[in-house]
């Protein structure tokens, strides 16, 4: 049994659930979802038909007939692309995506041999190492201090893919449409990481597990949704969510992809190499989605739900810090997991329809109103962040002396 | 140039644009100033969010309010957006759910039947003649009936080249042709599928009342109008 534990709480082994259970089928769904959304949007009925045999499920399985048709397109290479570079191309802009889900806490820590019982807090508080909390499987492949740090180191190489792709398909348009996106890409990063920069210092930690489970503030329960960023970070969250949608380089931010311009840097491909880019911009909305639930809204927290159970008007035990007190009704661990799961993937459900919603609600920028945003505007009122943010920090520990 | 076009002109808009320059050879050729209100809000923050809202309504309505009947559907026009509980959505799912086409729409042809079950046509020949798609093929033979000299011996219409203009129908002098089915011409994975025989125009045909070969009066004769009959019987 040991074995199977320590196999569960493999990082490889996770990566492998968060991609099959959580990424995959969310990041497929949503391009048959976008297309429904979109349609519903402007009073139409959508892909509502693809069926296997009676099977409709109202048209989900329209990605399965998607995917099929990309498989089996014919892979068109031109001549005179370079040949290396260009199979490159979809593998650097799909692989750091993938790779990048390392940091996301997808689900709370689980202890395998109290799954049927309530947690103890005040136990597991003073004697982590008891027996009963052996074999903890933590639902988080790495757990590293510079977690969102390596976030944007990961992402920024997602960038190559589409500025390699530009080059290597020895096409002007794709060219034009990689230099697009390097340049966008280099403008929003600085934006999305300063904006980010504000939730650090109200929590203290890059570390997604760590935002998640303490919240914003460690005189509240962290599944208080109060305690989490959006209210402390209201402005941070608005330019992290702009930058980062700038970032997937989806509209209104799409002059990398430019349709009525030029192609983008994607024109020369087909079949299921372009299938890959297009799967990788989805993953990225998911993945947006999962950091802006992560770090803005409590992650898998589920409101007022603790890890002994429901509890409304309690307080922070100023010794052990564990919330206790308060309305309460106990609830068994494996029941109390099995609902932050779901709030994690219902919250990245939400905000991704979220993003399908601005896609389709607002128009493209040029390029220069693009620059104008990114430098001018979301890049200096993410360092006025900071400091506003810095100053009633300062101003509190002055005040209260912690 | 006519003195009268040059009038035209010459009469300066009381307000309007700043005028920057005037043309020396064309007083009418002018450079102007327009001015537009400046945008206050170049963030276009509220007017995001409003948009955001919109769209936001109309996906929650669509989404959650049951749709509306197929008539109220596919009716002209947009639907009425100040009535809050209305799904809006306006697609008609064409196979299951279908539109009724007005009186006059053409549809495939048919054949009509004389009292005894016979066909009408008297292979006159005028159909094919008008057609301009030649798309009508008819073998006429003798007639069994003493009355009647021909009839179709083979009457195909190949509903590919058909370009559905109605012409045969208004040039049949004998009420012997219709294109009132309200069928559309089918899809088929053989051309030769797509060719209309007699028998199946037949087989969606019925009798009609109309009189054949001028037998009695005409209504001219009376002028009192066209006899009221119901052409659909």
């Amino acid at each position: 049994m040991h074995i199977l534990y320590a196999i569960l709480d493999f990082p490889a082994t996770k990566w492998l659930f968060l991609v099959l259970v959580l990424v995959m089928p969310l990041a497929s769904l949503l391009t048959w979802a976008e297309r429904r959304q979109s349609a519903m949007m402007q009073d139409r009925l959508g892909p509502n038909r693809a069926n296997i045999g009676p099977i409709k499920l109202i048209g989900i399985l329209h990605f399965v007939a998607d995917a099929l048709k990309m498989i089996f397109k014919e892979d068109f290479i031109p001549a005179n692309v370079h040949r290396g570079l260009f199979a490159l191309a979809p593998v650097l802009a799909l692989a750091p995506v993938l790779i990048a889900f390392a940091i996301i806490p997808f689900g709370p820590t689980i202890f395998p041999h109290l799954i049927t019982q309530t947690i103890d807090p005040f136990t597991l508080a003073l004697q982590p190492g008891a027996p009963e909390f052996a074999d903890a499987i933590r639902m988080q492949m790495f757990s590293i201090d510079f977690g969102l740090i390596f976030y944007f180191a990961v992402l920024t190489l997602a960038n190559y893919g589409g500025t390699i792709a530009g080059w290597a398909s020895y096409n002007k348009w794709a060219l034009l449409g990689g230099l697009r996106s390097s340049s966008q890409m280099m403008s929003y990063e600085v934006a999305m990481g300063l904006a980010l920069m504000g939730a650090f210092v109200v929590t203290g930690s890059l570390e997604p597990g760590w935002i998640v489970a303490h919240g914003a503030n460690s005189n509240l329960s962290a599944s208080n949704p109060l305690n989490w960023l959006w209210l402390w970070q209201p402005l941070g969250f608005v330019l992290f969510f702009t930058a980062a949608i700038a970032e997937t380089k989806r509209a209104p931010f799409d002059i990398p992809e430019g349709e009525p311009e030029i192609i983008g840097y994607f024109v020369e491909y087909s079949g299921i190499r372009w299938g890959m880019f297009f799967l990788a911009e989805f993953i990225e909305i998911v993945f947006i989605s999962s950091v802006i639930a992560t770090v803005f809204f409590g992650g898998w927290q589920v409101p007022f739900l603790d890890i002994d159970g429901f509890r409304v008007g309690g307080y922070m035990d100023p010794v052990t810090h564990v919330s206790t007190g308060g309305w309460f009704r106990s609830v068994p661990h494996g029941l109390i997991v099995a609902m932050q799961f779901g709030a994690f993937g219902l919250k990245v459900i939400l905000l991704s329809s979220f993003q399908l919603l601005v896609r389709w609600t607002l128009p493209r920028f040029r390029a220069d109103q693009l620059m104008n945003l990114g430098w001018k505007l979301l890049l200096p009122l993410s360092l006025a962040n900071i400091m506003l943010t810095a100053l009633i920090k300062l101003i509190y520990f002055m005040v209260t002396g912690n | 140039m006519s003195a009268s076009h040059d009038d035209h002109g010459h009469a300066e808009p009381s307000s309007g644009p700043v005028v920057l320059s005037v043309s020396d050879r064309h007083p009418r050729v002018r450079t102007i100033q327009v001015v537009r209100p400046a945008n206050a809000d170049t963030t276009l923050l509220a007017a995001t969010a409003k948009g955001l809202g919109i769209t936001l309504k109309h996906f929650a309505k669509n989404l959650f309010l049951p749709l509306r009947k197929v008539a109220a559907r596919s009716r002209a026009g947009a639907p009425d957006e100040t009535d809050k509980a209305i799904n809006l959505i306006e697609t008609v799912q064409y196979p299951e759910e279908k539109v009724t086409y007005p009186e006059r729409f053409r549809g495939l042809h048919r054949l009509m039947l004389r009292d005894d079950g016979n066909v009408r046509c008297v292979a006159c020949m005028c159909c094919p003649t008008v057609c301009p798609a030649h798309c009508i093929t008819i073998v006429p033979e003798e007639s069994d009936n003493h009355g009647i000299e021909k009839r179709p011996a083979i009457f195909e219409i190949d509903e590919l080249r058909c370009v559905v203009c109605g012409l045969c129908v208004e040039a049949c002098p004998c009420d012997a042709i219709r294109m009132d089915t309200g069928e559309h011409a089918k899809p088929v994975e053989d051309r030769a599928v797509a060719i209309e025989t007699k028998e199946s125009m037949m087989a969606r045909g019925i009798r009609s009342i109309a009189k054949q070969g001028g037998e009695g009066p005409s209504w001219r004769d009376h002028g009192d109008g066209p006899p009221k009959r119901d052409v659909n019987r």
